[in-house]
């Protein structure tokens, strides 16, 4: 919260130093009659950047760093023998400080020295706060001092103003690229300690999946298997229940809408199917847990089938549901991009309509239908919500759509959701299947991206 | 190839009969058929869906309540009997509330049946009753009448969720005090009010006493993060690319990297929230500001590209005039090309913060899937948001809460068509065609 404070108080001295900059500069211009070379805001501007930049700056640096220091500081304080401690325990430790510094509920009762270090702790970080608070000051009076010395009717304001804002827009236009980065690095960092305790063959090709055997701490990762080959199966289950689904629904709905429907109807039923694609996936997963999944299991026992009621078959049917739209409104663009001289082509022929479609306009179409459905798969493979609340968690190495499947996501949620030591190779786990998932959703997407613009450019 | 295609010709004879010409007749009625089918199947399973939410969660916008005829006795504040007196607020409420109880079935002696009678009424009754008094506080030694919640089993069974025709063993609510309550109907105790809690409260283990206002704030605080966040970089990275971006390799890098992170599962981003924010950096846990700077990373990418798409849709002469009346390539972006293109960039924030707002599993990984019964007042509280609070009573054993998650997607489907329809409404009246 007072970081809030230190950043507000930040952007009203920004505000504060813009108005001071025009004033002067207008002030000088007019007693010594000379021409302001920029508008009178940019010098406001200029002196405002000078002012709070550097500090907003230093205070992201400082708010970064903080925690790791604040830690490293920490530890040093703590008794020696801490240092018999591992990593594991020293993490939990840490976390047991803070969360009574904070004032949250710990998971055990705090110690006596767990009491002090987080009384430390505090003061630690008020001092930290403290000293953050007057470095930006001591920043901010420097860089008003600098501007107003350099501030001159003759200077040239708007292109100093101007390059700064340029750079800032690069910066934003980055920040994408850092989320990326972001996301490799620290998937990877974890994925790397958990293959430190269990081999990536294991992990890939193993046929076992049970994380939660784990018996005492001391052996986790030694008991636990980790063979993902039948996550990996029930992800593929589900999703291509779902393409079952939401391929054919989709693609035939795409094409009465762009072949056959008059505009009044189109224009009633494409909203309609948007949304399908605006409703909440959780709500989604509760559909499939209240409504299919019962029903489908009475209709299942009526046939004599042997229906679980967090069957594949549910997570998938509602999964394709939700899908429908996304697959019918690439589609769509896809077909409506078909010129219409091949349509008229096959007209002249004697084609019928239904002809037309399935001989000339989907071959046209063709790339950009595989290219839709390639990113509607990756959609489905990281769905979470649907089949968090609809599949099961058991991993079962089965093809039987009536059995409960478990996925890479519903996994990766039962691994992290709860109580959870970090660095046991349970929780590394989930960051290895989320870099898995990562990897095929990107190589799916980026072939769907290659597929759909090469036949974008074949008619345009 | 073309030698084939004259000889497939000359052999080729066409069947020109009546009978093939009605046979791909029919074919074409079958495809538009198809076409309409699977157009219905997608509406019907819409229509389902809906449904099955709307009439499960209706009712829980009303509550039973059952009246009381409490005694508020001094006694009450007095409870060592030694003239000491306690603070109202901290008087033995529910002894008095289970003893208005009690005189209304004198019958009632055996100490399990009491039990079960005290089931009837909410826990939460002696804090109504604690209520009633705090606000009348000249109600002591006065019998007042007071409507109390009833518990969540006999609000099911007045609304009829609970079905007096299954045996008693698999009932919730059993039939003596079936018999009690039908008593109490008849002397015209119990009545259905709109729920003032549901919308009031945070969340509880108790499901007369959860609301989804809780909830519904942390939302709010995490959205406005996410837009705080989301919308500035958003529109900066939009107009770097499209008016000041060289077209060279980092660029197409940057524009290829913002397509890919669209499609990115929401999921990954809660493994960046959880390793980068909460253990490398240290923010607080369940928050808010977390939660929103991870549902910003992921909608940055709608932003962007919606706003890419609205300034690429601004006509290039604006642009050329402005220049030509020698303002600075910045001026002219700022100046006349961004507001021009403002609306479709709003539209498309929007949609972006609809989605985030109906994003439950990155939150789940930064913890915002705690048990948090307080509302939370600033950005660093602990917090869950709507769509959590529905998959957390989605996963509650107590059948009363299925109600009450119907009832708040209800209210977190609202929240999205009013935001849509903003959507909608905006490029309706700003959107112009150049």
């Amino acid at each position: 919260m007072n970081t809030f404070i230190l950043i507000t108080v930040l952007l009203l001295f920004m505000v504060f130093s813009y108005q001071i900059g025009k004033k002067r500069v207008l002030k000088t211009a007019s007693s010594e009659n000379i021409k302001l070379h920029s508008l009178p805001g940019y010098y406001g501007v200029y002196i405002a950047v000078l002012c709070g930049l550097p500090a907003l700056f230093l205070t992201g640096v400082w708010l970064s760093l903080e925690n790791q220091i604040l830690e490293l500081i920490l530890l040093s304080e703590l008794p020696n023998k801490i240092s018999s401690l591992s990593a594991g325990e020293i993490d939990l430790l840490v976390n047991d400080i803070r969360n009574v510094a904070s004032n949250n509920i710990s998971s055990r009762e705090p110690s006596e020295s767990v009491l002090s270090a987080a009384l430390r702790y505090n003061q630690l970080k008020s001092i930290s706060l403290f000293s953050l608070a007057v470095s930006c000051l001591v920043v901010c009076i420097l860089g008003l001092s600098i501007g107003l010395k350099k501030l001159d009717p003759t200077l040239r304001a708007r292109p100093i103003v101007e390059g700064v804002a340029r750079w800032t827009l690069l910066i934003a236009s980055i920040i994408a690229v850092l989320t990326t980065i972001g996301i490799v690095l620290s998937l990877i960092f974890e994925s790397i300690r958990f293959f430190e305790v269990v081999s990536p063959l294991e992990f890939l090709f193993g046929l076992n999946w049970s994380p939660q055997t784990a018996l005492r701490e001391d052996q986790i990762g030694a008991s636990g298997a980790f063979g993902a080959v039948p996550i990996f199966a029930g992800t593929l289950l589900i999703t291509l229940i779902a393409m079952l689904v939401s391929v054919p629904v989709g693609l035939l709905s795409a094409i009465y809408m762009a072949e056959y429907a008059s505009s009044q109807v189109r224009g009633i039923v494409k909203p309609v199917l948007e949304i399908l694609a605006g409703i909440p996936t959780v709500v989604y997963g509760f559909f499939a847990a209240l409504t299919i999944g019962p029903s489908l299991r009475g209709f299942g026992d009526s046939l004599g089938l042997g229906v679980a009621s967090e069957s594949a078959l549910v997570a998938g049917l509602v999964m394709g549901v939700m899908i429908i739209p996304f697959v019918s409104s690439l589609s769509d663009d896809v077909i409506n991009a078909v010129p219409q001289s091949l349509r008229d082509g096959a007209y002249a022929l004697g084609a019928t309509e239904s002809e037309t479609v399935r001989q000339v306009v989907l071959p046209a179409a063709l790339h950009g239908i595989v290219g839709a459905i390639l990113l509607a798969v990756s959609r489905a493979i990281g769905e979470t919500m649907i089949v968090v609340m609809a599949a099961g968690l058991a991993a079962n190495l089965t093809a039987n759509p009536f059995e409960a499947v478990t996925t890479v996501t519903v996994q990766i949620v039962t691994l992290l959701v709860g109580d959870q030591e970090f660095d046991s190779a349970k929780t590394l786990a989930a960051f290895a299947l989320g870099l898995v998932l990562f990897l095929v959703t990107l190589v799916l997407n980026v072939i769907a991206l290659v597929v759909v613009r090469r036949y974008r450019e074949e008619y345009e | 190839m073309s030698n084939n295609f004259n000889e497939s010709i000359s052999e080729l004879k066409p069947d020109l009969s009546e009978a093939r010409l009605r046979k791909r007749y029919r074919a074409e009625t079958r495809f538009r058929i198809y076409g309409i089918a699977a157009i219905l199947f997608a509406i019907g399973i819409l229509a389902l869906l809906l449904g099955s939410i709307i009439t499960t969660g209706f009712s829980a916008f009303t509550q039973t309540e059952i009246a009381l005829d409490i005694h508020y006795e001094s006694t009450l504040f007095d409870p060592d009997g030694t003239g000491k007196f306690v603070p109202l607020s901290s008087g033995n409420y529910r002894k008095v509330v289970r003893k208005s109880l009690r005189d209304l079935f004198p019958e009632v002696t055996k100490r399990r049946e009491k039990r079960s009678l005290y089931k009837i009424i909410s826990s939460g009754a002696d804090l109504s009753a604690r209520k009633y008094l705090l606000s009348n506080p000249n109600s002591i030694e006065k019998t007042k009448r007071i409507w109390i919640k009833s518990s969540a089993d006999i609000d099911s069974l007045n609304k009829g969720k609970i079905k007096r025709s299954v045996a008693e063993s698999e009932r919730r609510v059993k039939n003596n005090q079936i018999l009690w309550f039908d008593k109490l109907s008849k002397e015209n105790r119990v009545r259905r009010t709109f729920n003032f809690t549901l919308f009031s409260a945070g969340d509880s283990r108790e499901p007369e006493l959860a609301g989804i206002w809780g909830a519904a704030v942390g939302s709010f605080l995490t959205l406005i993060v996410t837009l705080a966040l989301s919308f500035p970089v958003g529109v900066m990275a939009a107009v770097y690319l499209e008016s000041f971006a060289p077209k060279n390799r980092w660029t197409d890098l940057i524009e290829v990297n913002i397509n890919n992170l669209a499609a990115v599962p929401s999921i990954v981003f809660g493994l960046l929230g959880l390793a980068v924010f909460l253990n490398f950096l240290g923010m607080p846990r369940s928050a808010p500001v977390i939660g929103g700077t991870v549902l910003a990373l992921m909608t940055l990418p709608t932003i962007i590209i919606a706003g890419r798409a609205a300034l690429n849709a601004v006509p290039p002469s604006i642009q050329e005039a402005a220049l030509a009346m020698g303002a600075s390539p910045l001026q002219a972006v700022t100046h006349h090309v961004l507001p021009l293109a403002m609306p479709g960039i709003l539209t498309g924030t929007i949609i972006g913060m609809a989605r985030a707002l109906g994003e439950t599993a990155p939150l789940l990984m930064i913890g915002m899937v705690a048990f948090i019964v307080d509302i939370p007042k600033s950005f660093t509280d602990p917090a869950t948001v709507l769509p959590v609070q529905v998959y957390l009573w989605a996963d509650a054993p107590e059948r009363a809460f299925v109600e009450k998650t119907s009832a708040a997607i209800l209210v977190l489907l609202l929240f999205l068509i009013v935001m849509n329809l903003a959507a909608v409404i905006l490029r309706k009246r700003f959107e112009k065609r150049w």
